[in-house]
């Protein structure tokens, strides 16, 4: 047995240091038999509407490349634009010089339950590769899908840009319309070369009864950038991830933006850590997280290893109903002399004047109210389709609703 | 234009204003002078309608309506307009969505913010981190562009600087009509002011004192200003005894 599978095997009932523990009892690991789908054309329409709702748009029209995983089976996956490598993630390590070498390097494969699951019974996942110097003009779009009710779906994603390349990834995770329940283990391995760009934006679209783990660790190299958007406006049992990132060349910079709705019944514990450890690099951690009666822990953690290191923390609130519960956990972590972290944290309500200003304005109460959550949900994020655009402005006029 | 009979209005429970009557005619501008927690922010507030202004007595009526219980949208989109003297700061929501919405299809918002040079503020968040006189220019554009027929300021000048009450005056000459003849003119207007300075640039039509929740003393603006800058409002006690 592997180093790695010893590991995994050690620590396959290990909990996590955060969020509900789960029982893997509890889920199937019988995912549907479904087929590889070179035009989508097994996706009915309802389908295709729900996954629209998620930024899945199932064409391969206007994306540099598309992964689609149903359950534990890749349904599509095609690279559509030269100086893109995209591989399901167990072909990848069979057959890609790169990918074995660094899986489970920025995240440790012992960390918990979830990442020994995501070894020792891996459905699949993706390998997405931008090869040096080319800039992606288009996203790359992925979906990991759950299709099966229970089903507990364990991915392995590892992204690599490679020296001055630049790419766009949209990953929307979802569950089929008649999916309820289930559980969703992703760990993702994202590493920025030097002078490369990556931006992620991730969509979760779940359902009441799901539960979702990722585990993500990401290394930006120097003069490297990285972008995480992360989008959450539907109903989920619980979230919990607390991703990585280490700017480990100088110059390096990363910047996480989170967007979150916690509904009734949905617990979500998640945050962002940036490690700055090269001279100039520059971090930000941006949370809006807003409850209608779910709760939410929203962290963040800025260590400084080096002088002249610069990075920014904010966590910003609103609770919209009266169960509403929001926990804001800002770390700052100085370890020398010389640098620079700050962070902001501010949890309340609608303040009945900003309300009042706007409807002296001439808007109604539930415009006043949809205008100020959509500014405080505003984090500007580059080439969303129009359809998921959509289903932010649509969860936005829901959430000002009976207001 | 607007009438106000008999208008009783208490804030947590205090009360404020006690028994005010005002006329405002269509094409007249009025002025409120008073000093300091007189009343004047509050009968501009319980014009507006806003919640934390109760209406105890009395009625407010707009173009013959009697709005004293409708919502403070609603009293917006029949024509009236206010500049708040200290508007909140609103984080996330832009400048210049706000104008837009003002503005509707009515007029183009973007072409309003250029004629006062306000275009680099419309990215910017509603009064975050804006000075004085930058408030009050954006207070006064979404007036413009909500085109309201009853204009009702909060002492627009306060906390402007020389370059800006330059502006301000004018954006507030061109919302009552200033360069129209008195009979041509429809929009009427009801302005709070400290120094008067604002008559400068609008044709103000009569004046009043507000001292502890009464309305007093109305007459020629100008002449009461006069009176306040010789005599202080403790004359106006005075004479009220």
């Amino acid at each position: 047995m592997s180093e790695i599978k010893e590991r995994a095997a050690k620590s396959r009932e290990k909990k996590a240091a955060l969020g509900a523990d789960l029982e893997f009892a509890g889920f199937s690991r019988q995912g549907g038999q479904w087929e590889y789908d070179p035009d989508y054309g097994r996706f009915d329409p309802e389908e295709r509407r729900h996954l629209l709702r998620a930024g899945i748009e199932l064409t391969d029209a206007e994306h540099a490349g598309t992964f689609l995983q149903a359950d534990n089976a890749v349904v599509h996956c095609q690279a559509n634009q030269p100086g893109v490598e995209l591989l399901p993630i167990t072909e990848a390590i069979k057959g890609h010089d790169l990918a074995a070498d660094l899986l489970w390097r920025l995240v440790a494969v012992d960390a918990d339950k979830y990442t020994a699951r995501a070894e020792l019974e891996l459905d699949n996942g993706y390998f997405i590769r931008a090869l040096p110097g080319v800039k992606i003009p288009e996203p790359v779009e992925s979906c990991l899908y759950l299709r099966t009710d229970r089903f507990s779906q364990h991915v392995h994603n590892l992204v690599v840009v490679e020296p001055g390349a630049q790419m766009h990834i949209i990953t929307g995770c979802t569950a089929h319309p008649k999916v309820n329940s289930g559980l969703h283990v992703g760990v993702s391995e994202f590493y920025v070369r030097a002078g490369g760009r990556l931006t992620f934006t991730m969509v979760h679209n779940w359902a009441e009864d799901i539960h979702v783990r990722p585990r993500t660790g990401v290394m930006v190299e120097e003069g490297g950038s990285f972008v995480s958007n992360y989008i959450l406006l539907r109903p989920v049992k619980t979230v919990q991830m607390y991703p990585t990132v280490t700017l480990a060349g100088p110059g390096a910079v990363a910047s996480l933006n989170s967007i979150v709705i916690a509904h009734p019944g949905s617990e979500i514990d998640m945050g962002g850590r940036v490690i700055l450890q090269a001279p100039r690099t520059r971090g930000e951690v941006i949370a809006r997280t807003i409850t209608t009666g779910g709760r939410t822990i929203s962290r963040g953690h800025l260590v400084g290893l080096e002088p002249d290191i610069k990075a920014h923390l904010e966590c910003r609130g609103l609770i919209l109903a009266p169960t509403g519960y929001i926990y804001a956990v800002p770390e700052l972590e100085g370890r020398v002399a010389g640098v620079d972290l700050s962070h902001e944290a501010a949890v309340g309500r609608i303040a009945a004047e900003e309300i009042e200003y706007l409807m002296a304005r001439g808007l109604d109460e539930e415009e006043a109210v949809s205008t100020i959550v959509r500014g405080f949900l505003r984090v500007k994020i580059e080439g969303l389709p129009p359809a998921l655009e959509e289903e932010i402005e649509e969860a936005i006029r829901e959430t000002g609703k009976g207001m | 234009m607007l009438e106000i009979e008999d208008l009783w209005v208490s804030i947590d429970g205090k009360e404020v204003l006690k028994g005010i009557n005002l006329a405002i005619p269509q094409g007249e501008t009025h002025i409120l002078f008073g000093k300091n927690g007189s009343g004047k922010s509050t009968l501009l507030m319980a014009i507006m309608g806003f919640s934390r202004y109760e209406v105890r007595q009395g009625r407010i009526l707009f173009l013959g309506r009697d709005i004293t219980q409708l919502p403070t949208f609603e009293r917006a989109r029949l024509g009236l307009g206010l500049s708040f003297q200290r508007p909140p700061t609103i984080r996330g929501v832009k400048t210049g969505d706000i104008l837009a919405a003002c503005a509707g299809e009515k007029v183009s918002h973007q072409a309003l913010a250029a004629a006062y040079d306000f275009l680099p503020f419309l990215d910017r968040e509603v009064n975050y981190g804006f000075s004085g006189g930058e408030i009050k220019r954006s207070e006064l554009l979404q007036l413009l562009a909500q085109d309201p027929k009853m204009v009702l300021l909060d002492e627009p000048e306060s906390g402007v600087d020389l370059e800006n009450l330059e502006v301000v005056g004018e954006i507030i000459g061109r919302l009552l009509q200033k360069d129209r003849r008195r009979h041509h003119r429809d929009k009427s207007g009801l302005i709070i002011t400290h120094t008067g300075f604002i008559m400068d640039y609008i044709n103000a039509d009569q004046g009043y004192i507000l001292l502890d929740g009464h309305l007093l003393c109305s007459g020629n603006p100008r002449d009461i200003l006069q009176d306040i800058k010789k005599f202080g409002y403790e004359e106006c006690s005075r004479c009220r005894r």
